[in-house]
């Protein structure tokens, strides 16, 4: 076995990616601001570095372990440039720590403690020179003060969302992250997944926090507040309060939310349930009459925006049904107001859920009406943890109490909803009841393996073989739609998750650096399934209750209105983009540094706005242009090739009247009233 | 007409009888810096004039035509007149004339165009007796300033694409990359890494398609020589870069070339054309089976594109960002493929040792470098230019015998060596044979070869803030210490020739520099503070004088510039108060004048405006 020496210990190695990852089997860890095992090595950070001798400073996260190869991760050279990284970092990063969201769980910070930080000789711009911060949507904030230019939001975006929002612009210490051309992200593609936030070491890019706004909810004594819980955040809380990832703390969720003031505390489940109901029937009906197949399933709210956005031929394919946070929202407006003899407008619906794009959902325009929102706030798994933390509460020591009824109620099938592949199992074991009268005699469904993003099922219901692609993270998802619109994958029920692993890698989980604590949740749901009474949504009695009093069955006319929507395209610019015919005349003006000192830039613009005003704008391309060679008659310009000197900016209009306008003088002149002249 | 290897020999019959078929040609040098000068108004003299009176010429078109740099720019345009061995230096279209009457038809030289030896003020008539030219060594650069680049056949006629023909016709890949190895050739560009080691690597990386890339983002200030050698002879870059791709098994190459450098785009263009057309690229090449095919790739102009990796990601359509290596690009290079990737230099360098074999090679040079190189001379330097010489000539022959020493009697102070990512050698390095390991001892560089000589009247301080400017604004901000740390080493350095600096920041600046030498991740960032760290060494006490004393020794840091006025020089005529933007010179007429040191900016025009040298600058 191939075998490196490790600070003076022998470390063998097999099939580990880098020195990084042999030294943490060894039992070191380094330190890491831009490396994430399941992103592309960047090595830009450089707090991995080793010591490799006469070899140099390596980073480890980008060197593959080599046989013999001996190396120092705390050596003084290392440690002179760690710490000078992190100096420089500081330097340039907004360092008003106390009032920072990531406080307590920022790398930045974290290290600058390890590693002895303790002085910053350098000026600070950001004291001075803020740039501004990008607040203008509804689910993430974005600090370029606080970002320290990992780039692993850059590589998360394109690699695993292939949403190429965010990137690299400018050179030097003027370099940002950002979306293209300053922009912000309410005004590009951007679908508010947030996984950038999941990778973001400080509090550059986090997930808007409404914990206030419920916490003054919570004590308004005019306010109703309903909760609903999300299945993932039950297997995701505890890793905030020491406990492991996928234990099932539901209990005590009920329990804190109860001490802090709400009225009821319901189960997103409950509404995933619902959620099956509508849409196993939908399925079923396609199915049947073969037509806008595959169905795509559209509880993911990031992934309905990317479909709106990118995909707007597959919105008929889409599910009309609403998420379940959604239909609970309307559930509770709808019927629960009026059981309970509330007006909705006192009613507020809080969902505590594992998602940033959640937040944007609740607010569509299509899930309020008037002044009243079905969802009023959507708060994450962190921000509910945070929230218990204020009220006090020794979580762990919580006992545990059951979620409020009827809307508690929840079968294993609703509660798998929270990983990949959860939704599509679900569907199915409700839509073989149907056709066959007999429960499925196995899951389809296992837990995916880490970092597996695509998966295809055959599942054969009376007679009729049903092919299921399960698919997580947008980019696997993109892929899979060019097959299906090539029409070399005729499936008939597709499942698309936008984030990693599905809800349990949302961005309002707690941090993860590693896919095992995704695995471990999704193993958590897996296991909350298996030990459910009843595990098929049509067995939710609450549910069946809900249609006997409301919407008399799947589908119907008052399913339809409080259960299902409508999806429209958000492209920008349809029909594509032709390009116009080719100009018949090319305006050449030399911007290099002679003729750029003798005004060729005045120049071109002066041409610029003459071609404007005469309309010919379109007909002519002016282009700037590098030497011509004749740097002493500068400056110089060329019309359809042909070089003319001295062009300073006075003479711009008479070069436009002698070189340019003739030529499409000419045409109206010839041809102003000859039809059918070839002169043309 | 399509060569194949075995009528390449013809070809080069041919085009050698039509060469001496014209005994006499006019060539006009057509480098940057010649054109910058007039050569292009020269050529169009030698035109008009030929053209009206061709009766003492042959009227063959070969006998006025343009060429690359000749290297002798400071005393461009330059015209020769080959077959009788005259250079003239800064031709004026005016001369042209003289030029066509009395050498063209009477034979005679124009002695006032010569070139005057200074040291002995003899009149020198051909290149050899020129000082500047004869000391040298031009290999890579032999065919500069005697073809026409957009002539393939005046290539052909010097041997051009004979080197080609010999490894297609006699030599498998293994040879060539042993021939090569055995030259001792090393890498142009700045690293110097074995150049035949690399074919080797790629050569036996495992892939079915493979590239050859050609660096040419050449950016460093004052270096240009990849730009003479691609304007001057574009042939034997393209034929070292066939040589390769055979080497390793490429089919594929890409010419990365500045879109600063217009003409060689051009020309390079032209010549890819030239020899597609002649067989000598594209399918089929010389009747072998052998397939290369060639593009230009324009850079935008970012300097870190030299760098390989972020090269490869900007032909890639990518931003220009280096990656961490390993992989090597000889394993996974351009678009994840194998990729041989050499500077243009580089490969200039390989026809000729094919050719010649690798111990013709190998005799020139030192122990661990061999061959010649070039260098781009700047500066104060009385001829600046571009230069070929044996690896292991002293810097003292470089700079006084080709260079010809400081110009105006100045002192000499320092040299930059490898720009921005060299360092700054002194009087005591004078005698330094360049090579790599002997630059790199010194704490400089061979780079890729641009070589700025200053005199004492440059600050040394103000240099190294100047060459961290620059590779600050160029970094590409991928890395932390390259991003963070150069603007912090420049910020320091503003902060020392503003007047404000502390002997605390120079120990800052020390400390920081160790740390991106150690930790950037790639070249740019790993020798950014190399200018830094060699002024630290060798200037301390300018760096000193600048902190402590609050002086700058060679009087360039306007932060320390004071002005005053000699009360019984002045005759009160207020010109100065008149020329003074900052209202700071008070008096009364015929009483003597006073400056106010604070409103004064230090701009000197009160010192240019005094008719009796009154005012004066004090340190």
């Amino acid at each position: 076995m191939p075998r490196m020496i490790i600070d003076g210990r022998p470390v063998d190695f097999t099939d580990e990616p880098n020195i990084l990852e042999v030294a943490r089997k060894a039992g070191i860890t380094l330190p890491t601001l831009c490396y994430q095992a399941h992103l592309s090595p960047f090595g830009a950070c450089r707090m991995c570095v080793v010591d490799a001798g006469k070899r140099g400073v390596l980073t480890s996260c980008t060197t593959p372990p080599e046989d013999g190869l001996s190396i120092e991760t705390n050596s003084e050279r290392v440690r002179r440039v760690r710490k000078m990284a992190l100096e420089l970092l500081l330097a340039a990063h907004d360092r008003n720590c106390l009032t920072c969201g990531k406080s307590g769980s920022c790398k930045l910070q974290d290290y600058s403690e390890r590693y002895g930080v303790d002085q910053v000789r350098f000026f600070n711009p950001t004291d001075e020179d803020r740039k501004p911060i990008d607040d203008g949507n509804p689910a993430l904030v974005r600090d370029p003060n606080k970002c320290i230019l990992c780039g692993n939001c850059v590589r998360m975006c394109n690699e695993h969302q292939g949403m190429h929002i965010l990137d690299f612009s400018w050179r030097g210490s003027q370099v940002e992250v950002g979306p293209a051309f300053g922009k912000q992200l309410d005004e590009v593609d951007c679908i508010y997944c947030g996984q950038c936030a999941t990778v973001c070491p400080t509090g550059a890019i986090m997930v808007r926090s409404e914990a206030d706004v419920v916490t003054r909810a919570l004590q308004d004594p005019r306010k109703t507040v309903v909760f609903q819980i999300a299945p993932a955040v039950r297997v995701g809380l505890g890793e905030l309060f020491g406990l492991d990832a996928g234990v099932n703390v539901e209990g005590k969720i009920a329990t804190a939310l109860r001490r802090m003031g709400a009225e009821r505390v319901f189960d997103t489940n409950f509404a995933a349930d619902l959620t099956i109901m509508e849409e196993a029937t939908e399925f079923l009906r396609r199915l049947q009459d073969g037509e806008r197949l595959p169905i795509f399933t559209s509880c993911c709210p990031a992934w309905v925006k990317t479909a709106e956005q990118s995909y707007p031929e597959l919105l008929p394919n889409l599910s009309s049904c609403r998420s379940p946070q959604q239909m609970f929202g309307s559930v509770m407006k709808k019927y629960f107001a009026e059981e309970e003899g509330t007006d909705p407008a006192d009613l507020y619906v809080v969902s505590v859920m594992p998602c940033a794009a959640k937040k944007f959902e609740a607010r569509r325009p299509e899930f309020r009406h008037g002044e009243v929102r079905d969802v009023d706030a959507v708060i994450t798994t962190q921000e509910l943890a945070r929230m218990i933390r204020a009220y006090g509460l020794d979580f762990k020591e919580l006992p545990d109490e059951a979620f409020d009824q009827p809307y508690g109620e929840y079968t294993g099938a609703a509660v798998i909803f929270g990983a990949t592949g959860g939704v599509a199992e679900a569907a199915l074991r409700t839509a073989y009841k149907k056709l066959t009268g007999e429960e499925l005699a196995r899951d389809i469904w296992q837990t995916a393996a880490p970092g597996e993003t695509t998966r295809e099922a055959v599942v054969e219901i009376a007679g009729t073989e049903v092919r299921i692609a399960i698919v997580n993270s947008l980019g696997a998802a993109a892929e899979l739609i060019e097959k299906v619109n090539a029409g070399g994958k005729p499936y008939h029920l597709v499942e698309v998750m936008a984030c990693p692993g599905g809800c349990v890698g949302g961005a309002g989980q707690p941090p993860h650096d590693t896919l095992v604590r995704r695995a471990q949740r999704a193993r958590g749901l897996a296991s909350i399934d298996k030990d459910c009474k009843f595990r098929q949504s049509h067995a939710n009695a609450a549910v069946q209750e809900l249609y006997a009093r409301h919407l008399a069955e799947p589908n119907s006319h008052a399913a339809h209105e409080a259960l299902h929507t409508e999806y429209s395209s958000r492209r920008r610019i349809e029909g594509g983009i032709t390009l116009a015919e080719g100009n018949r005349l090319t305006v050449e003006v030399c911007v290099g540094t002679c003729c750029f000192q003798q005004g060729a830039y005045d120049t071109m613009r002066k041409l610029g706005k003459l071609l404007r005003d005469h309309e010919l704008d379109g007909d002519v391309e002016l282009r700037a242009t590098f030497c011509f060679e004749q740097c002493g008659q500068g400056p110089n310009i060329a019309v359809n090739g042909e070089i003319i000197d001295n062009a300073v900016p006075d003479r711009a209009e008479e070069i436009f009247r002698k070189e340019i306008l003739p030529v499409f003088e000419e045409k109206s002149e010839g041809c102003a009233s000859c039809a059918g002249c070839t002169c043309k | 007409m399509i060569a194949t290897i075995d009528t390449l020999d013809e070809l080069r019959a041919d085009a050698c009888a039509a060469r001496e078929a014209v005994p006499v040609r006019v060539l006009v040098c057509a480098g940057t810096g010649c054109v910058a000068n007039g050569a292009l108004e020269v050529l169009e003299a030698f035109r008009t004039h030929l053209g009206h009176d061709a009766v003492a010429l042959q009227k063959e078109p070969a006998n006025l035509g343009h060429t690359g740099c000749h290297g002798f720019c400071e005393r461009g345009p330059l015209v020769r007149i080959a077959g009788m061995n005259i250079l003239y230096t800064r031709v004026r279209p005016d001369d042209v004339p003289e030029i066509v009457e009395t050498t063209l038809k009477q034979g005679r030289v124009v002695d006032r165009l010569l070139y005057t030896d200074p040291a002995t003020g003899k009149k020198c008539t051909g290149e050899k007796e020129i000082p500047f030219y004869a000391r040298q060594t031009r290999t890579s650069l032999a065919n500069c300033g005697h073809v026409n680049p957009d002539d393939i056949n005046d290539y052909i006629a010097r041997d051009g694409y004979a080197a080609l023909a010999k490894v297609l016709r006699a030599m498998s890949p293994e040879d060539v990359c042993r021939e090569v190895t055995e030259s001792g050739l090393r890498g142009r560009g700045g690293g110097g890494f074995p150049t035949g080691r690399k074919w080797d690597l790629v050569r036996k990386a495992v892939g079915e398609k493979k590239y050859v890339i050609v660096n040419g983002d050449e950016g460093d200030p004052g270096a240009f020589m990849d730009r003479s050698l691609m304007e001057g002879d574009p042939h034997a870059v393209l034929e070292g870069m066939a040589i390769a791709a055979y080497a390793v098994g490429a089919n594929e190459g890409v010419i990365y070339v500045r879109a600063e450098y217009p003409l060689a785009v051009a020309r390079i263009r032209t010549a890819i054309r030239q020899a597609n057309e002649a067989g000598m690229l594209g399918e089929e090449i010389l009747g072998t089976d052998f397939t290369f095919h060639v593009r230009v790739k324009e850079g935008a102009g970012a300097f870190v594109c030299g760098e390989e990796t972020a090269l490869m990601a900007s032909i890639e359509g990518q931003r220009g960002m280096p990656r961490s290596k390993p992989p090597f690009p000889a394993n996974s290079g351009l678009f994840g493929k194998p990729t041989l990737i050499n500077n243009v230099e580089t490969f200039g360098n390989v026809p000729a040792i094919l050719r010649n074999g690798a111990a013709w090679f190998a005799a020139m040079g030192t122990a661990t470098g061999k061959g010649t190189k070039t260098f781009a001379i700047t500066g104060e330097v009385v001829n600046t230019g571009l230069i070929e010489v044996p690896m292991g000539t002293t810097l003292r022959e470089v700079i006084y015998d080709i260079g010809g020493g400081i110009r105006g009697g100045k002192k000499f102070k320092a040299v930059q060596i490898g720009g921005p990512s060299g360092g700054c050698l002194t009087e005591e390095h004078l005698d330094l044979p360049l090579d790599y390991d002997s630059l790199l001892a010194a704490g400089a560089m061979v780079g890729s070869g641009g070589l700025v000589v200053m005199n004492e009247d440059t600050c040394i301080v103000e240099v190294a803030r100047f060459f961290m400017h620059f590779t600050q604004s160029e970094s590409c901000g991928k890395c932390t210490l390259c991003r963070e740390g150069t603007r912090r080493m420049l910020q320091t350095l503003e902060k020392i020739v503003a007047g404000l600096g502390t002997e605390e920041d120079l120990e800052t600046l020390q400390e920081l520099a160790v740390a991106v030498m150690d930790g950037s991740l790639c070249g740019l960032g790993k020798t950014a503070p190399k200018p830094v760290i060699s002024t630290l060494k060798y200037f301390m006490d300018e760096y000193r004088a600048h902190v402590v004393e609050k002086r700058c020794p060679a009087k360039v840091c306007q932060a320390f510039k004071r002005y005053v006025i000699h009360p019984d020089a002045c005759k009160g005529c207020s010109k100065c108060s008149r020329v003074c933007p900052a209202g700071a010179i008070t008096g009364k007429i015929k009483e003597p004048f006073t400056i106010n040191a604070e409103s004064c900016v230090r701009c000197g025009a009160c010192v240019a405006s005094c008719p009796f040298h009154a005012i004066e600058e004090v340190a």
